[in-house]
């Protein structure tokens, strides 16, 4: 894509595509960088220079400190295995079920009348408002929190792929039939590949709600976990450390994020979108 | 050999979209099929594909009544209908997973071969020409040998210079298998240029109207006189199809509209 009014001015200059090419590839993403880096840089100074004590908002090196004490003594590592291990219980059970229930309201109408309308319903109550009653049911230990987290990751799962089923393109389908495809064989070469990028895409959310419902599950009582990292840090005052914890949070969300994308991306290269470059 | 045996069709919401429609193909014959909108060509070609069926008559290939696709049947639509998650060479080959790979790969390069699309064979269909995707529907409909290949207005999207280009390839590759062709279209010097015998076909309910055999040598002169004779032949035709119906002629629009796909 070009820069818009950058092109033109550009395209004067003799060496113009090369250095295009150098500012598109390094210096656009920098830019993204400079507000953060200005304000943390700034926030140093600042406690370094005493003008502020730091001590409810602690400074980039202080956090880091914290953040390495951390790791270095396990304690990062075991609450983040905990929190990882119910995001990946939670986040297969819900995606397992959406897809499965999506499927089939998706491709049989009769089943979406049965159905939908209840889970529709079901959709509406905030997932946070299930906390006492999985409390009551399944004890406050692991399986309370893993179900929240299910619940969490199924509604966006199950729409996206009832939607994506709902509206594949009714003349694919046709081509299909006309080559005689079995239904597996519909399934296998036209249906799937299909829905392919809209379930990639309720995948990612999915996997979003999962990790802010393991944070609200965390808080309803564990004894370890990044969410309990959370908490102890506020209950014994330690902001650092509870920064440190969103900022392994913000880590790991991003990174199986970009696990989802990494691993999906060669399935989906015959994609006609617009902007094939930027994730 | 394809024949039609009073075939009808009325649909659930009551449009008659069909009536009595009987006729042979011999094989290796083309048939066009003109006719203003709404005049039910394209349910008729859907009914022989075996992609509705008939209220009314029956569809007969070599002796067998056809209910649904037919393995010797195929079919290009109005789009390309391209799978936009499959290679150009992988679309071609769509309808070939049942051949042994060897025997797939060649028929699928002499296909990109013969469609001059060879260099296009890893592309994606979104890196097509309309043209371009079009010759590949055209291919992929043509590689498992059908005896019949049926044509729903196949080129009525595309500009008149790729129009007249793709016509000329159609009938190259038909030569070399010489398939039963049927062809819906709304273009008369298309239908005069492919076609042996032109069916006119008359609106609502959809029924033949007119059988004109145009006896042209091929290949085909379209600035010649008879060319041009044949061409008035198939309009006079069409404008008398119409004219029967000029009396009702306000409530026509709304339902060729709402027939037209």
């Amino acid at each position: 894509m070009s820069v818009g009014g950058m092109s033109i001015a550009a395209d004067d200059i003799e060496a113009a595509p090369a250095q295009r090419a150098a500012w598109t590839r390094y210096a656009k993403p920098v830019l993204g960088l400079i507000v953060p880096v200005v304000l943390a840089v700034g926030w140093e100074l600042a406690v370094r220079f005493g003008l502020s004590n730091g001590r409810l908002v602690p400074p980039p090196s202080v956090i880091y400190a914290t953040f390495m004490e951390l790791a270095r003594a396990g304690e990062l590592q075991r609450h983040a295995a905990a929190t990882v291990a119910r995001v990946a219980a939670g986040f297969g059970l819900g995606v397992a079920a959406g897809t499965v229930l999506g499927a089939v309201t998706g491709y049989s109408s009769l089943t979406r009348r049965l159905l939908d309308p209840t889970l529709q319903a079901l959709r509406a109550i905030p997932s946070i408002a299930w906390v006492p009653l999985f409390i009551l049911w399944l004890g406050i230990f692991e399986a309370s929190k893993v179900t929240l987290i299910a619940v969490g990751v199924f509604f966006p799962v199950y729409l996206g792929v009832m939607g994506a089923v709902v509206s594949v393109d009714r003349k694919i389908v046709e081509v299909g039939r006309a080559f005689r495809l079995s239904g597996a064989g519909m399934i296998r070469r036209i249906l799937l590949p299909a829905v392919l990028p809209s379930y990639v895409v309720a995948l990612r959310s999915g996997l979003g709600l999962g990790w802010m419902f393991v944070v609200a599950a965390e808080f309803m009582g564990a004894s370890e976990g990044l969410g309990f990292l959370l908490v102890d840090g506020q209950q014994l005052g330690k902001p650092a450390q509870i920064v440190a914890a969103i900022v392994a949070f913000a880590v790991l969300g991003k990174l199986t994020d970009w696990l989802i994308v990494g691993l999906t991306a060669p399935l989906l290269r015959w994609e006609d979108r617009a902007r094939h470059t930027e994730a | 050999m394809l024949q039609l045996e009073g075939v009808g069709k009325t649909y659930p919401n009551g449009a008659h979209a069909l009536e009595g429609v009987s006729f042979a193909v011999e094989p290796g014959e083309i048939v066009a099929i003109v006719g203003g909108s709404g005049c039910g060509k394209s349910t008729m070609l859907r009914a022989i594909a075996g992609l509705d069926t008939p209220s009314r008559g029956r569809v007969v290939l070599d002796g067998a009544t056809v209910t649904a696709p037919h393995e010797k049947i195929g079919i290009v639509f109005q789009e390309p209908r391209l799978l936009p998650w499959l290679s150009v060479a992988d679309n071609i080959g769509f309808g070939l997973e049942h051949l042994p790979k060897a025997e797939r790969v060649a028929r699928i390069g002499e296909a990109l071969r013969r469609v001059g699309l060879a260099e296009k064979a890893r592309a994606w269909p979104r890196e097509l020409s309309g043209g371009q995707a079009q010759r590949v529907a055209i291919a992929r409909a043509l590689v498992p040998r059908p005896e019949v290949l049926l044509l729903d207005e196949p080129f009525s999207a595309l500009d008149a210079f790729t129009r007249a280009d793709l016509q000329e390839h159609l009938l190259d590759l038909w030569a070399d298998l010489r398939p039963t062709l049927i062809l819906v279209t709304h273009d008369v010097e298309e239908a005069v240029v492919l076609a042996d015998r032109i069916y006119v076909m008359k609106p609502r309910p959809g029924r033949l109207f007119e059988e004109i055999v145009t006896g042209l040598p091929r290949p085909r002169d379209r600035q010649s006189v008879r060319f041009e004779t044949a061409k008035k032949q198939v309009l006079a035709a069409l404008d008398r199809s119409l004219a029967r119906n000029s009396r009702d002629k306000a409530d026509e629009a709304p339902a060729g509209a709402g027939m037209w796909w």
